[in-house]
Formats: C-alpha cells, structure tokens, sequence
C-alpha cells in the first residue's frame, strides 16, 4: 500500500486481455465498443469471443451509439485513490441494451443533479497509457 | 436430497467475538471448531468430513489433525457455509463421510493472518468496475438499492428502519456488539458512506468464527443437543460483477436458491416460524423477504415498517441482530446458521416460541451467490 494521499494516486488501472483488447484498443480511438452475436444478433457486455445467450462463436464488434440511461448510482462519500468524494459511482443502460459501470461527468455528483433514467452519452477520460477510460456525461440535448 | 436425512448435532461460535487481536484467521477457525466438536462431546480425530471457505480445508484439517475422506472447499463468498451444509448433506446421505466439520473464522476488523482484499487489474471486475471509484462492498452491493427504490418506491426512512428493528432485536442479545436502541432519525442522522446508505444501514466489521458438525438423521439423537434436521436446501450464484446483475430489484440467485430449498423441503413461506436474511447492508433483508416469497415484489419495507419482523411480529427476522447489529467478520452466513440452529435447540437469547421450522439464507459476494437452508427441529 502507497502511504500518498488519494489525490496523488490515480484510478486503478485496467490491463487488457486478448478477449477485451478490442474494447480498450475502441476507447482509445473514442469509439465505445460492443460485441454482439450474428446468429441471434443480440448486442452484449463486456467483452468474450462468444454469444452469452446462444454460444455461437459467430460474433462481431461493433461502435455503439455511446447513449445510455442512468439505471442506478451510489454516491461515494470517502476517500479512493484517484478521485476527490463525494462522486457518484454508476450503472447506466446502454441504447443497444447492455449495462456497464461508470463514472459520471460534467454533471454534480448530488442526488439532486443525478436522476434516474437521465438521458446520458459516452465520453472518454485523458489517456492514462493505453487506457482511455469510458464515463459518461448528461446528453447534449439534454443539458440546460 | 431425502427430507431429514441429516442433523446438524454440534453449533458454536468463537468463544469471544468483536475485537479478538490475539487470534488469527485460520486460529479462529480452531476455536470455532473445537466450540462446536465439544458441543456434541467429539474430538477432531472422530470428524471425517471438512468443509470451511476462507482458508484451505487441507489448513484447518491438518491445524486440528484430522484424516478426512471428504472435503469441501466451496467459497463463492458469506454464504459458503449455507453451501457446505447442502454438500455436506448430500455428502453424508451418499455414505462419503461419518462426520462433518464446518468452520468460519475471520479477522475482519484485527487483520491478524487474514487475506487481501481486491481484484486482479486483468480481470473483468479489475478493467470494468474497479476503474469507476469502487472501495469495497459499501460502494458495489448498495448500487442497486436505488433503482429498486425508484421502481417500488421504498423510502429512505423505510430503509432506514430495517436497521432500527434488527437494533430492538439486539437489545436483547448480550453478545450483540450494538444494542442500545435507534430511531430512524438517528439512522438518517449517520454519517453518509454511499448515499443512499448511512453508516447505521452498513454491517459491522469484527472477528469471529463459528463451526457445525453434521451427522446423518440415523446417528443424530445419539448426541447430546437437540437435532436440527436439514428439511431443505438450495444454492445457486449470478454474476461477480453487480454492474451485470440482471436485474436491480431483484437477485435470480436468490429466486432460484429459495425455490429449490421450499420445493424440497415440501413447505411454503407460511409454515416458516423464524428467518435469517444475511443483512450486510439494510436492503438485504427486503430483497430476501421478496426474493424467497414471504412478500409480495415490493412490499417488503412496508412488511417491516409493519413491525411483522419485529419482536412480537408473526415473522422474527435476523433476531441475533444480524450483520448490521450482532457482529459482521466479512462472511456473515455462519452466524445466521448458528442463530436458526440457536432457536430450534431453544436456547436463543431472543427466543421465539413454539417454533419448528427456521430458515437461512445466504448471499455471496455482492449478490453473486445465494443459498438457502430450511431446518427443523421436528424429526
């Protein structure tokens, strides 16, 4: 363990796998990357060289539209490394379907601010190496 | 699985529980063990059967130098032993061992010889959750609680007041570690850990242990206690990563692992007379009541709002204190078991009356896995 205080240290730090390279290889270029089958073309997460539904191994990566919902948050009030609390941690619902975790930007970290079934889109965090972090932020449209 | 094909005949926990520095993990384990073999008047070396999550059961047979022919080290998290007293009971009816030995022992609040915490940055918790703030279970197993609140619309008062009832239920409980009585206000009052959760609506963390010794229903009188006979059992898990939970207000591990345990148990909700829900944090018990059919999908804050699960209610819930008020060492399942084998013996600090049906029921990890075990003291 570092003795640094938490705003010195940084996220942790996803190391990809040759199952997820795609995924990460994606959100360095700014694309959010999904997989989805093509005998039973349902769109999945996150990422395995197979159908989760029917285990077809006939399967294709693909750039989602990066909109999503705010399906569900907790708002974290100590200290991680990497982050200044309270921030909210998140679960949104992807347009095509899939739910992943994130975190949520450009937007106050209250339950005020944070409402479910918000309408959000993907956006990429600076590079930290090969890692461009996927977060999400309140849909242009819906900004005021 | 045959209906009372075996007993549980020996329960104890750690002679101390809370703050026990001078002890470590797997030396928990051996006090919890050597509690519950002395509960039914047998030593290590008449045990032939190991079960334990947490450390190796190869560790705690050697430590206590015992020859299993059967070992069971499942270990998908707090609910591991519901799992083991399934296996163990499959197990015995099988003839693959005489004698099991469950054991817990965990050093969650001393960290004296006990294992780390986190995931690996190469798997999928490590490159898809952990990237995203999360610090352990107060940041991962309360995600859902606020769709569910949404969708149902339970109140943050009506969460509140699941901690507040399992308080009454630890006053009368000399080793709960909490006791003096709460209110909702004092919950709301707490300091925030992950909004929509307050400090009070969080699990303790403490050390402890706890062991049960399982024969089958043929030698199960020949003991000293009461038997306590496995009626009927169910296990099943989802998914490690809560993100991927296929639903937020409800756990298929749950549903699953309930229906199985009723189903062979051949008994409905309404013939149960006392219930364990693993609370690690307040909205365990409300997805339990619902998940396992004692309530209807989303009356399950109103039921305790009720004062149904309260003392005096006609559904004693978690009247050990459970994990928010009794003690909580990180794997909290063994104590649930030790509470319902408590009441079917008669000898619970917070005694239900005329019971004989009690159930337990598990989760692992951050809704991850799930088991349910139906007992009865009625052979």
């Amino acid at each position: 363990m570092s003795d640094k205080p938490a705003r010195e240290q940084r996220r942790p730090r996803p190391v990809p796998t040759p199952e997820t390279r795609e995924f990460w290889d994606g959100a360095r270029a700014g694309e959010l990357r999904l997989q989805r089958c093509r005998a039973c073309r349902r769109a999945y997460f996150p990422p395995r060289p197979f159908c989760p539904r029917c285990a077809s191994r006939e399967v294709e990566t693909f750039r989602a539209s990066g909109r999503a919902t705010l399906y569900s948050y907790v708002i974290h009030h100590r200290p991680a490394p990497g982050f200044t609390p309270p921030y909210a941690i998140a679960v949104v619902a992807l347009e095509e379907g899939p739910r992943m975790m994130t975190s949520l930007v450009d937007v106050a970290q209250t339950p005020e601010a944070l409402v479910l079934d918000m309408p959000l889109e993907v956006a990429f965090l600076p590079p930290d190496g090969e890692i461009a972090l996927p977060v999400f932020r309140p849909a242009s449209g819906a900004r005021s | 699985m045959r209906r009372r094909s075996s007993a549980i005949v020996g329960a104890a926990e750690t002679t101390e529980l809370g703050e026990i520095p001078g002890l470590s993990q797997l030396g928990l384990h051996a006090d919890a063990a050597l509690n519950a073999l002395a509960d039914c008047g047998l030593r290590p070396s008449d045990v032939d059967g190991v079960a334990c999550a947490g450390e190796s059961p190869t560790s705690v047979a050697h430590l206590l130098g015992i020859t299993p022919t059967w070992v069971d080290g499942t270990a998908v998290g707090g609910c591991s032993f519901m799992l083991h007293v399934r296996h163990a009971a499959a197990a015995l009816e099988a003839g693959l061992c005489k004698t099991v030995l469950i054991t817990h022992g965990q050093s969650g609040r001393s960290r004296v010889g006990a294992g780390g915490f986190g995931f690996s940055p190469a798997s999928l918790q490590g490159q898809f959750e952990s990237p995203y703030g999360v610090m352990g279970p107060p940041t991962l197993f309360t995600i859902p609680a606020l769709r569910y609140m949404k969708d149902f619309g339970l109140t943050h008062e009506q969460l509140a007041n699941v901690a507040v009832v399992q308080r009454e239920w630890a006053g009368r409980n000399p080793r709960a570690m909490y006791r003096d009585p709460i209110t909702v206000d004092d919950v709301l009052a707490s300091r925030v850990i992950a909004w929509p959760f307050h400090l009070l609506e969080c699990c303790l963390v403490t050390d402890g242990g706890g062991a049960l010794v399982m024969v089958s229903a043929e030698r199960a009188r020949d003991f000293p206690q009461r038997p306590v006979y496995v009626l009927g059992t169910g296990e099943s898990v989802e998914t490690p990563m809560i993100s991927q939970m296929e639903d937020f207000t409800t756990s298929r591990a749950f549903r699953v692992s309930g229906a199985m345990a009723f189903a062979e148990a051949g008994i409905s909700p309404r013939d149960v007379g006392h219930l364990m829900i693993y609370d690690a944090f307040a909205h365990l018990p409300i997805y339990g009541l619902e998940d396992l059919g004692f309530v209807p999908r989303g009356e399950a804050g109103r039921f305790i709002w009720d004062r149904h699960t309260a003392p005096g209610g006609r559904l004693p819930l978690n009247t050990n204190g459970g994990g928010l008020s009794y003690t909580h060492t990180g794997m909290y399942g063994m104590f649930a078991l030790q509470e319902s084998v408590r009441q079917l013996r008669g000898t619970a600090p917070a005694q239900v009356p005329d019971l004989e049906i009690s159930v337990a029921h598990g989760v692992g990890g951050m809704f991850a896995a799930a088991a349910t075990v139906i007992l009865t003291n009625e052979r």
